[in-house]
């Protein structure tokens, strides 16, 4: 199926001065398109909280949002280093951000179950030493 | 409430003077921590927060929020308020503490929620 829209934003490890671009970027074009307000924000916010997991655990990576007539598809995949306990990093609370995120005020533990509860759809794949790959759909009509 | 009566009640200055003021409060928030907010942020929201990292910004932009706050008259960098300006997210500075300024914004009925 083709997409309206395909866009793609590497992250690169630690790079906080960056991180929320991508994601403003998304919502931005997610406006030009008529998108609710609702679901531009739910995208948005599901988008900045994986764009900051790439900036925070991962080793560098790639965003990547495709919009159809019908939803919005955001996928995130990184080089790794991989999760090595899914069940806990789905856990509200439980997080293993560095000093540096916390001192910019990051890791509440909050990241993937957000991402879970504003996505209509949420699948994660993790393998140590490989990566992760996040993707989340979001229907277009609420 | 707006922007401008808010500021008004918490004896704030505007740091992007720049931007209209009349903007709806409808809720607000104090917390310091980005990512808790992220989960917790809403539209119209009034936040109050000591953090003044960019990050700042990037929450209350896709939160839809009206404004926020930095309490005890912290200041933000102009790279951070120039970005702010660019993205239309007001942001005010108050002598008084996240504790004063969340006690006068509920006392004239702004909720926690929308």
């Amino acid at each position: 199926m083709n997409g309206l829209i395909h866009s793609e934003y590497p992250r690169e490890t630690a790079d906080y001065t960056h991180a929320g671009e991508a994601s403003a970027d998304i919502k931005r074009k997610l406006k030009q398109l008529g998108v609710s307000a609702s679901v531009m924000r739910r995208v948005a916010v599901a988008s900045y909280e994986v764009e900051l997991n790439l900036v925070i655990h991962s080793d560098g990576g790639v965003l990547s949002l495709d919009v159809y007539p019908d939803s919005i598809l955001l996928v995130s995949k990184d080089r790794g280093p991989g999760i090595p306990d899914l069940e806990m990093a789905m856990k509200e609370g439980y997080s293993t951000a560095n000093e540096e995120a916390r001192a910019l005020g990051f890791g509440a533990g909050m990241g993937l179950p957000n991402m879970k509860r504003n996505a209509d759809g949420f699948e994660i794949e993790s393998e140590v030493g490989k990566g992760t790959e996040i993707r989340m759909s979001f229907n277009i009509n609420g | 409430m707006n922007v401008k009566e808010l500021k008004e009640l918490i004896e704030a200055k505007s740091l992007t003077p720049s931007l209209p003021e009349d903007v709806t409060v409808t809720c607000g928030y104090a917390c310091d921590l980005l990512s808790w907010v992220m989960s917790h942020g809403d539209s119209g929201m009034a936040w109050t927060t000591v953090q003044t990292n960019m990050n700042v910004v990037a929450v209350a932009v896709l939160a839809d929020m009206a404004c926020v706050i930095l309490p005890e008259d912290i200041e933000m960098e102009k790279e951070v308020l120039d970005k702010a300006v660019g993205e239309g997210i007001v942001v005010l500075s108050s002598p008084l503490t996240s504790y004063e300024i969340s006690g006068r914004m509920y006392g004239q009925g702004i909720a926690a929620h929308n």
